[in-house]
């Protein structure tokens, strides 16, 4: 009879916990149909899983290939310096290097010698000063890390029109954000004969887009269809030339190779970390709270048990 | 409440006490509350809303500590909040998958609820309670969706209160009431903030309410056979339920927190992280999955009845399908309550359920094609299932037989079982 009851609350609970997860599983294919690029390359990331966590010295490489050749159109507008010296930041300190001051705590941002110098690279804008000017001085821990532009109008008149996004919140803007950044930098190709291009577009089969727009007249029937046997070319067009070249960005570290493949896995895990700085940390909260959880729900389950076997039910 | 008090105060205060505010006595009462000892766990999602209420109210006033309803700054703090405020990423996130787990756990309450014929008399009340609770969780969801400022927030703001324009004459003044003006813009999103932290403790008094009404009624269970006899049918709420109820929370839990740390923006759209552009109109615009259902039904009427348009017609849908739930009531004729009994009914509501799931997977996809067909037959279907199929059911369906009472049914229940068991021994 107790086996019975056992079985009966078995089946209860999976179907309490089969029911939630056909929805999740069902609205999240609803929810990733998309346009007509190709299918993302499936990169396995280490910091994807529970358990995942970012590699400090990819986040540091890859900081260097976002300063080197993203910086100069992108701006990442929620991250200040002292963000790169953050607990789980590229520049994290746990202790203070030779030479530095006795007495300082290089674990706080604001005193971490490798922030300060690289703020201390950039230029900033600061005042009014008491007689009412602005002026420039060296970046602080504390400034936000300046942008490329002054403003959106000013960074569409440098792009001819288009205007670089922010990267600070990429990784989370797109679907499969570091699959679809890591395709879209590693994806570009000379564009289909199909179709006719301009100046300043550069064919993507990862970019979203309409590409029947740009079809070449003759492979187009009278409805502007494409004619039999023509298929329209995946993706689309976007305003960034390719952005990466072999050898672009020089690694300090030897046995890194500086291949466009290696140097967009580098800035896919910068700017993930970028958009989700604190992720290491959720995730160890979640398995501490999984872990307590489980617990209260043995104890709770066994109460139950106890509580309820003189009763017939 | 229903039962006579058996609280006797056992000291000089608490007798002090008793004659000027027996608030004793009621928490006594309420924990002693005879509840039938059958419930199944699908009884047991009360508490779990009960939970998730008041989580989403603590962690939404942490949230309004550090959040500015501005179109200016709106953005920027939510990511100061998951940035720079200490467990502030933890807290929205919770927040935020708490809306989702909410309405998760209240369609399926509900769903629970119409099986077993817990709206039926004298839990009229009980039912109609609880679907101005719905009602109250959906504006409340929808402004609170509006608050982050991201494109997504923008733009479902502007689709959804451009559904009103659809009723002549009041649409307009309705819309621009709602907005603060012509269109979206800062004074919409003041509004709808100041209405996000009013609405949850709306919610929070009918909740009561809603308690109130089923604590004079007595539960419904899972024959809907009434309580006979309190000492055989029932025991008292605590310990036995708040154990049960305990231990089905932490399963929740569980879910829900794997949603929170592993998967936090699994059910959030990738656009509400690119700031609000009124210039600039997505591909798609989605709800939240738990809009879904009513947002295929509302796309569903793509023709004109007579003088009615057909975007009219899409808003009155969408509206009736909650409307039609008020009088649910009244519109099931059977006199047995619980569809164990009702072995027809058993069917259509499985259908129901599955038109309900189809909707919201439906009202995910565009707009065209074979979706609209599936989406007109799912709402034909939904409207059927409650104003033909339940009124004609309780005429001409043929019932299974009902226990005496719920102590009868466990009995056969046990003895049942035991036969099986002794047979699979053998």
């Amino acid at each position: 009879m107790r086996e019975q009851a056992t079985m009966k609350s078995k089946t209860s609970l999976r179907t309490l916990i089969a029911v939630p997860a056909a929805i999740a599983m069902a609205t999240g294919a609803a929810v990733a149909a998309g346009g007509k690029t190709l299918e993302y390359k499936h990169n396995h990331w280490h910091f994807s899983g529970p358990f995942g966590a970012y590699d400090e010295e990819a986040l540091q490489r890859g900081f260097q290939v976002y300063r080197t050749v993203c910086a100069s159109c992108h701006a990442v507008e929620q991250l200040s310096f002292r963000n790169l010296g953050d607990v789980g930041g590229p520049f994290h300190l746990a202790e203070c290097p030779a030479g530095v001051a006795e007495g300082t705590d290089c674990t706080k941002p604001s005193d971490n010698p490798v922030v300060k110098a690289i703020a201390a690279e950039y230029e900033v804008t600061d005042g009014p000063d008491d007689s009412g000017d602005m002026f420039k001085r060296k970046g602080l821990p504390s400034d936000r890390i300046p942008g490329p532009y002054a403003n959106e109008q000013q960074a569409r008149a440098a792009n001819g029109g288009a205007y670089p996004p922010n990267l600070a919140l990429i990784m989370k803007a797109r679907h499969h954000g570091p699959d679809y950044v890591y395709s879209l930098l590693t994806g570009y190709e000379a564009a289909p004969e199909t179709v006719v291009m301009g100046p300043t577009q550069h064919y993507n089969p990862y970019f979203a887009g309409d590409m029947t727009t740009l079809m070449k007249p003759e492979f187009l029937n009278e409805e502007g269809h494409p004619i039999e046997g023509v298929e329209v070319p995946p993706g689309g067009v976007l305003a960034m030339a390719p952005p990466l070249s072999d050898g672009v960005v020089d690694y300090a570290d030897e046995l890194v190779p500086e291949t466009v493949d290696q140097y967009a896995k580098d800035v896919v895990e910068f700017l993930t970390w970028a958009s989700e700085p604190k992720m290491e940390q959720r995730k160890s909260l979640g398995v501490v709270t999984m872990g307590y959880l489980l617990i209260l729900t043995l104890i709770l389950f066994f109460s139950y048990r106890t509580i309820w076997s003189k009763v017939e039910h | 409440m229903s039962h006579s008090s058996t609280y006797r105060p056992g000291t000089a205060i608490e007798r002090w006490l008793d004659k000027r505010l027996p608030i004793i006595r009621f928490s006594d009462d309420f924990m002693n509350f005879p509840t039938p000892k059958n419930l199944n766990y699908w009884w047991t999602f009360g508490a779990i809303l009960a939970v998730c209420l008041v989580i989403q109210i603590i962690t939404g006033v942490v949230l309004a500590m550090h959040y500015t309803p501005h179109e200016d700054y709106a953005f920027s703090s939510i990511e100061h909040i998951m940035r720079d405020v200490n467990y502030g990423d933890i807290i929205r996130y919770t927040h935020a998958n708490g809306a989702a787990i909410f309405f998760l756990a209240v369609y399926i309450h509900m769903f629970r609820g119409l099986y077993y014929g817990s709206y039926k008399e004298p839990r009229e009340m009980v039912w109609i309670l609880g679907v101005v609770i719905f009602l109250l969780m959906m504006a409340t969801a929808f402004m609170g969706y509006v608050l982050p400022w991201g494109q997504m927030s923008f733009w479902a703001a502007t689709v959804i209160t451009n559904f009103f324009t659809a009723f002549p004459i009041i649409g307009e003044p309705i819309k621009t009431l709602l907005l603060g003006g012509p269109a979206v813009d800062n004074a919409t999103l003041n509004r709808f903030y100041s209405l996000h932290y009013l609405l949850p403790f709306a919610i929070f008094g009918v909740v009561a309410l809603h308690i109130w009404a089923f604590h004079t009624s007595g539960n419904n269970n899972p024959t809907g056979v009434e309580v006979k006899d309190v000492k055989k049918d029932t025991v008292p709420f605590h310990p036995y339920y708040t154990v049960k109820d305990g231990f089905a929370i932490a399963v929740f839990m569980l879910l829900f927190a794997a949603f929170v740390f592993f998967n936090p923006n699994g059910m959030g759209h990738p656009d509400n992280y690119i700031p609000a552009n009124p210039l600039v109109t997505p591909p798609h615009i989605v709800p939240e999955w738990y809009f879904l259902p009513f947002y295929a039904i509302l796309r569903a009427i793509t023709f004109d009845i007579g003088p009615i348009s057909s975007k009219l017609g899409g808003v009155i849908a969408m509206f009736g399908s909650i409307m039609v739930l008020f009088v649910l009531p009244w519109l099931d004729t059977s006199k047995v309550r619980s569809m164990r009994y009702r072995p027809v009914a058993q069917l259509w509501f499985v259908l129901f359920v599955i038109a309900c799931c189809g909707l919201g997977y439906l009202g995910g996809q565009p707009a065209e094609g074979v979706f609209v067909v599936w989406a007109q037959i799912a709402t034909a279907y939904y409207f059927l299932f409650f104003l033909v199929i339940l009124p004609l059911l309780g005429v001409f369906e043929k019932t299974k037989p009902l226990p005496k009472s719920i102590a009868d049914s466990v009995l056969t229940n046990t003895k049942a079982s035991g036969g099986m068991v002794a047979q699979a021994a053998e």
